[in-house]
């Protein structure tokens, strides 16, 4: 399939539900027109909200606030599963003592913790940033653990030969291989950096894109609900592309990586 | 014994022993409880300079007591002197190939050469200039800054010889190398071993289970029987004239008097270990 032939119908897909919308909301086709604006808004009034919010400076400001409790989130949890899951993956009897808990807080639904945390924490970016940790980190810890379990028996027995001692092995053999493991679940995790700080603004905050979206569903401002949720969309693919990029930089030496790389 | 007579004149006058497998046996243990002695009590030495060949039936510990050797797993019973020292822990003095891909997949060929050098304390700028000169005797200079998945197989066992050379070692140790390679790709393998081999004779262990490849190579061939508990059933010295090359050699009358000799020897094991795998699989 031709590169652009399939950008041209990706486009044609967004272009047409935009076309229905608009025709459903300002025409009597399925109900009166009045109702369904109330409801479903219309895409030209969406579209004008987003770029009228996006001239005037506030919606930066929230932006800014959800995209530091994702940066934050990410980091420290990232920091906390790279950290933990070496450690575990290393002392055999911790993970064996330790394992039946950490399945049991990873089993536990996310959402649930919201309102300690922002009891813990306070309503400020903290008690978001908690909840976003929550997630990266078990997503970051398995990956971390795996990858250092996981490594070739050959490839170590080699470095050994080759005279590591046990910290260069770490620097040279199992950090690799983990960061490895790490990376190739670094969508998800940064997805769900983000879900956690939207989440948590969207369930008690004054800031954030979560925080907007909660105010215009408040005054059943549907317009507002929408832009918001048009420029979330718009950030978390700017957010994936950005990671798909560190992805190729630092994983070329994987197979496969190099038919990717000449695919983009 | 006439081992003691050999051992009494190599103190004499011959090279000092690299390595010395006295009584050597391995057992592992199995998942389910159990064990299973994979070699029985053996002996071998391997002088300084000498290049000995393995060769035994598939799965007949030849692997095993290379890593006895290597320092990679402890003999059950027995002792192995490195140059006359008691070894324990890893063998520091020595290269090892692997049969498997071991390099590193995250390093370039030239960091994967050099890592050796540069774990030693070497600065990393003389180590890549060492690294460079290695891919360079191997014929990749121009491949240095490929990935091993970017390579084909014969290329990754050449970055392997590099990356074991680099740290020169003073006893190399092989095990089945060039096996997974196609015919040619190994001949060609072999003649690059023996040229590199050949500029400073170290004592060298090589485990193949072609023995055509070990006649052609090797000073020694040293025949293991088929497991459980195998032995050290033969140990035969290859006359041939230094310099060699591999594929001229095999038409050489002495190459086929060797090789009838030694298969006569082999053949018996590696039917028994036929027959057994069989009997395993009925
Ligand atoms: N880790 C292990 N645990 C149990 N048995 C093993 C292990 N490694 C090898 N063996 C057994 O020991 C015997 C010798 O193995 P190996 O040295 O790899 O043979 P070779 O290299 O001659 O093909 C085989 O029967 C194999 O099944
Ligand atoms: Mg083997």
């Amino acid at each position: 399939m031709n590169r652009t032939r399939l950008l041209a119908l990706q486009i044609l897909v967004a272009v047409l539900a935009f076309a229905f919308w608009h025709v459903v909301t300002t025409t009597a086709l399925i109900g009166d027109p009045k109702k369904m604006q109330f409801f479903f808004s219309t895409p030209i009034d969406v579209l004008s909200r987003c770029f009228h919010d996006l001239m005037g400076g506030e919606i930066w400001h929230h932006l800014a606030i959800t995209l530091t409790e994702t940066f934050l989130a990410f980091v420290i949890g990232a920091g906390g599963g790279i950290v933990i899951g070496f450690w575990f993956a290393r002392q055999e009897l911790l993970a064996a003592v330790f394992d039946p808990y950490v399945k049991a807080i990873n089993a536990l639904p996310r959402v649930v913790l919201a309102p300690i945390f922002a009891l813990w924490f306070g309503l400020g970016i903290w008690s978001k940033v908690a909840l976003g940790v929550t997630l990266v980190f078990f997503i970051v810890f398995f990956n971390v653990y795996q990858g250092v379990k996981e490594v070739s028996p050959v490839v170590l027995s080699n470095a050994r030969m080759l005279g590591m001692n046990e910290r260069q092995l770490m620097r040279h053999v199992y950090w690799p291989s983990a960061l490895s493991w790490m990376f190739s679940s670094l969508h998800t995790s940064v997805g769900f950096a983000l879900v956690g700080a939207v989440v948590g603004e969207y369930l008690g905050s004054s800031a954030g894109l979560g925080y907007k979206i909660q105010e215009a569903e408040g005054v059943f401002d549907v317009t507002g609900v929408f832009s918001g949720m048009l420029i979330l969309t718009v950030v978390v693919i700017a957010v994936d592309g950005l990671v798909t990029l560190i992805e190729r930089r630092l994983l070329v030496w994987r197979p496969g990586q190099v038919t990717q790389t000449a695919q983009g | 014994m006439p081992e003691t007579v050999i051992r009494l004149a190599d103190r004499a006058a011959m090279p000092r022993v690299a390595v010395h497998l006295g009584e050597v046996s391995i057992a592992y243990t199995l998942k389910g409880g159990g064990r299973y002695e994979a070699v029985a009590p053996s002996n071998l030495w391997v002088s300084e300079g000498e290049f000995v060949s393995l060769v035994g039936p598939t799965g007949c510990g030849k692997s095993t007591l290379l890593n006895a050797a290597a320092g990679l797993i402890k003999p059950s019973s027995g002792s192995v002197e490195i140059f006359g020292q008691p070894l324990s822990g890893i063998n520091a003095q020595s290269g090892y190939l692997f049969q498997q891909d071991a390099l590193m997949p995250w390093k370039t060929a030239l960091d994967n050469v050099a890592i050796g050098l540069e774990v030693a304390g070497t600065r990393r700028r003389d180590a890549l200039e060492t690294g460079r000169a290695l891919l360079k005797q191997v014929g990749l200079k121009s491949f240095a800054d490929r990935y091993p998945h970017q390579l084909s197989g014969g290329q990754r066992k050449r970055v392997a010889l590099a990356q074991m050379l680099a740290r020169k070692p003073k006893i190399l140790l092989m095990d089945e190398p060039f096996g997974p390679l196609d015919a040619q790709t190994r001949i060609i393998m072999g003649d690059l071993l023996l040229s590199l081999w050949q500029q400073d004779r170290k004592a060298l262990m090589f485990v193949t289970h072609d023995l055509e490849e070990a006649i052609a190579l090797s000073d020694r061939v040293v025949v293991m029987s088929s497991g459980p508990s195998s032995q050290l059933i033969g140990d035969f010295r290859i006359d041939l004239p230094r310099p060699r090359n591999i594929a001229d050699i095999r038409t050489e009358p002495r190459f086929h008097a060797l090789h009838r000799e030694i298969w006569n020897t082999l053949k018996l094991e590696v039917q028994k270990a036929y027959d057994l795998g069989e009997g395993k699989d009925a």
